[in-house]
C-alpha cells in the first residue's frame, strides 16, 4: 500500500471504581486499604460452605448516583449474574456482577476542553465485587520467578461500579481528560475516592484504528490496568502508534489484551481471543433483582445537586472566568463552594484571581485549605473589594491578608489600623501634586515637553509626601491631567 | 423405653415424668448402637450439656430439650460438617445454619449430623463417600435419599425427628421409603443460610418426624426471614400443629400423570387406598393434569447441575477441607477436586458445566427455565380447580442396595413425582400411605405456595383415618 490514507484512533474505556461503602458487598466486613492481610474476612467473603450474600443497599445507592450523573436511565430491574472462573483470588470461584440486566443504561458525560466540549457515551453502569489481592513473593515482586503466592482476602467483596463508555475518544490526550474529569464527578458525589494508585480507580482501553471517515470499527485490543493518567495516556499513544504501523505496513490487528510496561512503554500480551474465557454466566439464584423504586431514584436525582461539569461550564459561561480558573477552582466540592460564595459578593475574576493567586501561596506555608482558613468568603470578599475600589494597594492588600489569616479580623479594621487607606480624595491629592508639580519646575517643563519617563519620578515624590497612602494610578492621571 | 414422638417427649418432660437429659441419653444410646449407619457424627458430649442446662433453666423453652438429628449438609459450629464428602473430611464450620441457631433457642438439643448423597446428590444416600445407610425396613434395601440418613433415623426410632433438605425430592422420597413424614415447604420459608448449596433456586430444609403434627410443630420453629438470605420470605402466619379429623369440602386432585407407566403397582393401590380414604373423610376427589410435569425430570437436569457446577467451584481446597500436594495451581485444582469429590458429583458438575457453555446456554439452560416456567403455569391451573394435588411420592418403594448404582437414570426416576414441585418452589408433604411387600408406600400431598397450615391439615387428617403404626421389622 503506497497511497496514505489518514488514519483515526478508536477509544473506548471501561472503568472499575471501588465505591466508597463502610462494608463490602455482599457481607459486613469493613473495607480497609493497608490494614494487615485477611483481617477483614467471615465466612461469606471467604465462601466458606453455606453462606449466602447479601446485597450491600449503600452499595446500590452509589451505583445510581454514579449511574444518574453519567445521565444513565436506571433500569426499572436489575440482576445479578455468576461469573464463574478458577483462580486463587476469587475463593467462591465465580465472581457475582451484573451482566445483561445492568443498573444503569444509555448515558452520556459531557468532557470540557478549553477549545470547547465533547461528549462521551455511556453504554452502561454496572455492580459488581472485586477479587481479593494476590500477592507474589519473590525478590523482584514479579509473577515470573516468584517462589510464593499468597492471597490477602481483605479487598475481596469490596463493591465497584464498572462504567462503560462507547468508542466515542479520539485521542489518548482526550481519554486522560475524560477520566480526570469523571473522577472529579464520583470524587464530589462521594461514589468513589478513586485513588488509581491505591486502585480504587481502574481503568482498561480499548483501542482500534480506522482509516478517517470509516464508519466501521477497527479489530480493537484492549489495554489492561494502567494505574495513573500518565501510563493511561502513554499507553493508549503507544498502541495507536502500533496500530497505525501495522495497518500501514499492510498487516492485521489481532484482536489481544495487552499490558504496557510504563518502565519500558512496551505492549505485552496478556492473552489473545482464542485464550478467551467461557465464564458461563448464569442468573445468581441466591440473590433477588435490584428494584429501585422510582421515588428513591428521584430523591437521589434531587440529592446530586450542581454536577461538576455543569458548574464549571457555569462560571466560564455566566462568571467569565477562564477554563483554568474554572479546572482548578472546581477541584473540590469545598474549594468551588468557597469560590462561589466570594463570587457572589465581587467581581468573579478578581476573586479567581485571589484565590489561585495570594489565598493560595500564603496557605501554603499552613498547609490550611481555604474553607478552613481565617478568610472566610465574607472577610476576602470584603479585602478584594477594599483593593478593588482602590482603597488600598495590591501590597497592603497582601499585608491585610497576612493578617486576616492570623486573627480573622475584618480586612477594614486591619487598613485603618495600619494606616494603609490610599488617599482617594482628588482635591486633596491634586493639591499635593499641583505643590510637587511647582516646587520642581525645570522636570515640570521636560515633561510637559515630552520626556515621559519623568512621570515615574512624580508619582515616586508624590507618593513619598503622602508616605505611601496615595493610589498610584490616580496619582499618574492627575500629574497627566496637569501636563498633558 | 418406648420411642415418643417428639410431641409425647415435650409432655412427658414438661409434666415431670421424664428430662431432656434422659431423652437426650436415650437417643445417643440408641444412635450409637447404629447398625443402619445413618449417623455420620455424634455430638454426645455437647448435647449432654445442653440437655442439664434447660433442664436447669428457670424457664422451660417450648422444645424442652427433646433430640433431633440433623443431616450433614447443614453447618453447625465446631462439629465436623462433611456434606458425605471427602473434600470436606475434618472440615469444622465457623457458624452455624440461621435454622438450627433457631431450633436450638426454641430449646432442640442436636444430638448428631446423619448421613446423606455426597452434596445431596442422589436417591438412595449410596453417593455418601462415607457409608452406606440401611432402610430400617428392610437391610438389604436403600433408605432413599439424599437425607437417607435423617429418614433412617427416625425410622429406626433413634430421634424422633430430623432436618433434612430438598431438592428435587431429597426429603420427600427418603420420608416415602422408610415410611416417615417428609415435608419440603415453599421455597424462602426457610432460610438456606448455613445450607452448603446444592442447587440454590431448588434447596429448602424442611422436618422428618414420625407424625404430621411433630413435623408441622418442627417447621413452626425455623421458618422466617432472615437477613443473611435474600430469598428467605417474611413469613407473616404461624404454623399451625393440626388436629382436623374430616376433609368436607376439600378439593384434592389427584395428579393423573402420576399415576401412568413407571409407578410400581403395589405404590399405585396403596395411593388408590387412600384417595379413597379421602374420599370418606369427605373430601372431593377429582383428576388433573399436569401436562409439561413430565418435562420436569429433563428440566430439573439441567438446572440444578447448573447451579451445582458453580456452587461447588468453592471447594479448591485452598481455605479449607481437604487439599492434595501439587506443583502447580492447575494440578492443584486437578488433584484436590479429582480427589475430593465422587463419580456422581462430578458427573453433574461436568452437565452443568456444559449446560451453562457459551454456545449451549441457550438450548439447555435457557430452554430449561422456560420449562420451568411451564411447570409452575400448570400447577397455577391445577390450583384454581382444587385445593390441593395427590399424587404418589416415589414411584417405586424401598429398592435394593446397588441395583440402581450404576444406572444414573433410573436413579434420576426415582425423583420423577417429587421434581415438579421443587421446580415450582411449592410445599409438598410425604406421609406413610400403605405398605407393599413389606416395605412403605409414601403419599404426597402438594398446596400453592404458602399453604403449609392447610397441607398439614389434610395430611393429619388422613393420617389419622389411615392409621399407620407398622414398625419396620428390624425393630420389633
Amino acid at each position: 500500500m503506497s497511497t496514505a490514507v489518514a488514519l483515526e484512533p478508536v477509544i473506548g474505556i471501561e472503568i472499575h471504581v471501588q465505591l466508597a461503602t463502610r462494608t463490602k458487598m455482599f457481607c459486613r466486613c469493613r473495607l480497609s486499604f493497608g490494614d494487615p492481610p485477611n483481617t477483614h474476612t467471615c465466612p461469606v467473603c471467604l465462601a466458606h460452605p453455606g453462606v449466602l450474600p447479601v446485597v450491600n443497599g449503600e452499595a446500590i445507592r452509589l451505583g445510581i448516583v454514579a449511574a444518574l450523573a453519567l445521565g444513565c436511565e436506571i433500569a426499572p430491574r436489575s440482576v445479578f449474574h455468576r461469573k464463574n472462573y478458577f483462580y486463587p483470588d476469587l475463593p467462591k470461584a465465580y465472581q457475582i456482577s451484573q451482566y445483561d440486566e445492568p443498573l444503569g443504561v444509555n448515558g452520556h458525560f459531557s468532557v470540557l476542553k478549553p477549545e470547547g466540549e465533547f461528549e462521551v457515551g455511556i453504554t452502561r453502569v454496572h455492580l459488581e465485587e472485586d477479587a481479593a489481592k494476590l500477592l507474589h513473593l519473590s525478590s523482584g515482586g514479579r509473577r515470573a520467578g516468584a517462589e510464593q503466592s499468597v492471597v490477602d482476602f481483605n479487598r475481596g467483596g469490596t463493591p465497584l461500579a464498572e462504567i462503560v463508555t462507547e468508542p466515542d475518544l479520539r485521542s489518548a490526550a482526550d481519554a486522560s481528560e475524560f477520566l480526570k474529569q469523571l473522577r472529579q464527578t464520583m470524587r464530589q458525589l462521594g461514589v468513589s475516592d478513586c485513588n488509581m494508585e491505591e486502585g480504587s480507580m481502574r481503568a482498561d482501553a480499548n483501542v482500534s484504528v480506522r482509516p478517517v471517515g470509516s464508519t466501521e470499527l477497527g479489530t480493537k485490543t484492549e489495554l489492561k490496568n494502567m494505574n495513573s493518567f500518565r501510563f493511561l495516556e502513554r499507553g493508549i499513544e503507544a498502541e495507536i502508534a502500533r496500530q497505525t504501523g501495522m495497518l500501514e505496513a499492510g498487516e492485521r490487528v489481532v484482536q489481544e489484551t495487552l499490558h504496557f510496561d510504563p518502565a519500558t512503554g512496551e505492549l505485552h500480551s496478556l492473552r489473545s481471543k482464542e485464550e478467551a474465557h467461557d465464564y458461563r454466566y448464569f442468573p445468581e439464584p441466591d440473590l433477588v433483582p435490584v428494584v429501585p423504586g422510582r421515588e428513591w431514584v428521584e430523591q437521589i436525582r434531587t440529592s446530586l445537586g450542581e454536577l461538576p461539569v455543569d458548574r464549571r461550564r457555569r462560571w466560564m459561561n455566566e462568571l467569565g472566568i477562564s477554563y483554568e480558573d474554572a479546572e482548578v477552582l472546581s477541584e473540590t466540592t469545598e474549594l468551588g463552594a468557597y469560590f462561589e460564595d466570594v463570587a457572589s459578593q465581587v467581581d468573579a475574576k478578581s476573586a479567581a484571581n485571589w484565590i489561585r493567586g495570594e489565598l493560595r501561596s500564603q496557605l501554603k506555608d499552613t498547609g490550611d485549605t481555604p474553607w478552613e482558613s481565617k478568610a472566610t468568603p465574607e472577610r476576602l470578599a470584603e479585602l478584594i473589594q477594599l483593593v478593588t475600589d482602590g482603597a488600598i494597594g495590591s501590597s497592603a492588600g497582601q499585608e491585610v491578608l497576612a493578617e486576616v489569616l492570623v486573627s480573622g479580623r475584618p480586612p477594614a479594621e486591619i487598613v485603618d489600623e495600619k494606616g494603609l487607606r490610599q488617599i482617594q480624595d482628588t482635591d486633596a491629592l491634586g493639591a499635593i501634586v499641583d505643590q510637587i508639580l511647582a516646587d520642581n519646575p525645570k522636570e515640570t517643563g521636560q515633561l510637559k515637553g515630552g520626556k515621559q519617563k519623568l512621570i515615574g519620578f512624580f508619582v515616586g515624590q508624590v507618593m513619598k509626601e503622602t508616605k505611601g497612602s496615595a493610589d498610584p494610578r490616580k496619582v499618574q492621571e492627575l500629574i497627566r491631567e496637569r501636563t498633558g | 423405653m418406648e420411642a415418643l414422638t417428639a410431641e409425647q417427649s415435650i409432655a412427658a418432660i414438661t409434666s415431670g415424668q421424664t428430662s431432656s437429659e434422659e431423652l437426650v441419653e436415650e437417643a445417643l444410646r440408641r444412635s450409637e448402637d447404629d447398625p443402619w449407619g445413618a449417623f455420620l457424627a455424634l455430638d454426645g458430649e455437647r448435647a449432654r450439656r445442653r440437655a442439664k442446662e434447660i433442664d436447669a433453666a428457670a424457664e422451660r423453652p417450648p422444645l424442652a430439650g427433646v433430640p433431633i438429628a440433623i443431616k450433614d449438609v447443614l453447618s453447625t459450629r465446631d462439629l465436623e460438617t462433611t456434606a458425605g464428602s471427602q473434600i470436606l473430611k475434618g472440615f469444622r464450620p465457623l457458624y452455624t445454619a440461621t435454622c438450627i441457631k433457631r431450633l436450638e433457642r426454641a430449646g432442640a438439643v442436636v444430638v448428631g449430623k446423619t448421613n446423606m448423597d455426597e452434596f445431596a446428590m442422589g436417591s438412595s444416600t449410596e453417593n455418601s463417600s462415607y457409608q452406606l445407610t440401611l432402610n430400617p425396613w428392610d437391610m438389604e434395601t436403600v433408605p432413599g435419599g439424599s437425607s437417607g440418613g435423617s429418614a433412617a433415623t427416625v425410622a429406626a426410632r433413634q430421634v424422633p425427628w430430623s432436618l433434612g433438605s430438598d431438592t428435587g425430592g431429597s426429603i420427600r422420597q427418603p420420608a416415602s421409603l422408610c415410611g416417615v413424614v417428609g415435608m419440603k415447604p415453599t421455597y424462602g420459608a426457610v432460610s438456606r443460610y448455613g445450607l452448603i448449596a446444592f442447587a440454590s433456586s431448588l434447596d429448602q430444609v424442611g422436618p422428618l418426624a414420625r407424625t404430621v403434627r411433630d413435623s408441622a410443630l418442627l417447621l413452626s420453629h425455623i421458618v422466617g426471614q432472615d437477613p443473611r438470605d435474600s430469598t428467605s420470605l417474611d413469613w407473616w402466619k404461624p404454623i399451625e400443629v393440626p388436629d382436623t379429623e374430616r376433609l368436607d369440602g376439600v378439593k384434592i386432585g389427584v395428579i393423573s400423570e402420576m399415576l401412568e407407566n413407571g409407578i410400581e403397582s403395589g405404590v399405585k393401590s396403596a395411593t388408590e387406598a387412600a384417595t379413597a380414604t379421602a374420599a370418606e373423610l369427605g373430601a372431593e376427589i377429582t383428576e388433573v393434569s399436569l401436562p409439561s410435569s413430565r418435562h420436569g425430570i429433563a428440566a430439573y437436569y439441567l438446572i440444578a447441575p447448573a447451579e451445582a457446577s458453580a456452587n461447588l467451584a468453592r471447594f479448591d481446597g485452598m481455605r479449607y477441607g481437604a487439599r492434595a500436594a501439587a506443583d502447580d495451581l492447575l494440578e492443584h485444582y486437578e488433584r484436590t477436586r479429582g480427589e475430593g469429590f465422587g463419580p456422581e458429583v462430578k458427573r453433574r458438575i461436568m452437565l452443568g458445566t456444559f449446560a451453562l457453555a457459551s454456545g449451549y446456554y441457550e438450548a439447555y439452560y435457557a430452554r430449561a427455565q422456560r420449562v420451568r416456567t411451564l411447570i409452575v403455569r400448570d400447577f397455577g391451573e391445577a390450583f384454581e380447580k382444587v385445593d390441593l394435588l395427590l399424587s404418589p411420592t416415589s414411584p417405586t418403594t424401598a429398592f435394593k442396595i446397588g441395583e440402581r448404582v450404576d444406572d444414573p437414570y433410573a436413579m434420576y426416576m426415582s425423583d420423577i413425582c417429587t421434581i415438579p414441585m421443587s421446580l415450582a418452589g411449592l410445599p409438598a408433604i410425604s406421609i406413610p400411605c400403605g405398605v407393599a411387600d413389606g416395605l412403605p408406600v409414601g403419599l404426597q400431598l402438594t398446596g400453592p405456595a404458602f399453604s403449609e397450615n392447610g397441607l398439614f391439615s389434610v395430611a393429619h387428617a388422613l393420617e389419622q383415618a389411615i392409621d399407620f403404626d407398622a414398625l419396620p421389622e428390624t425393630l420389633s
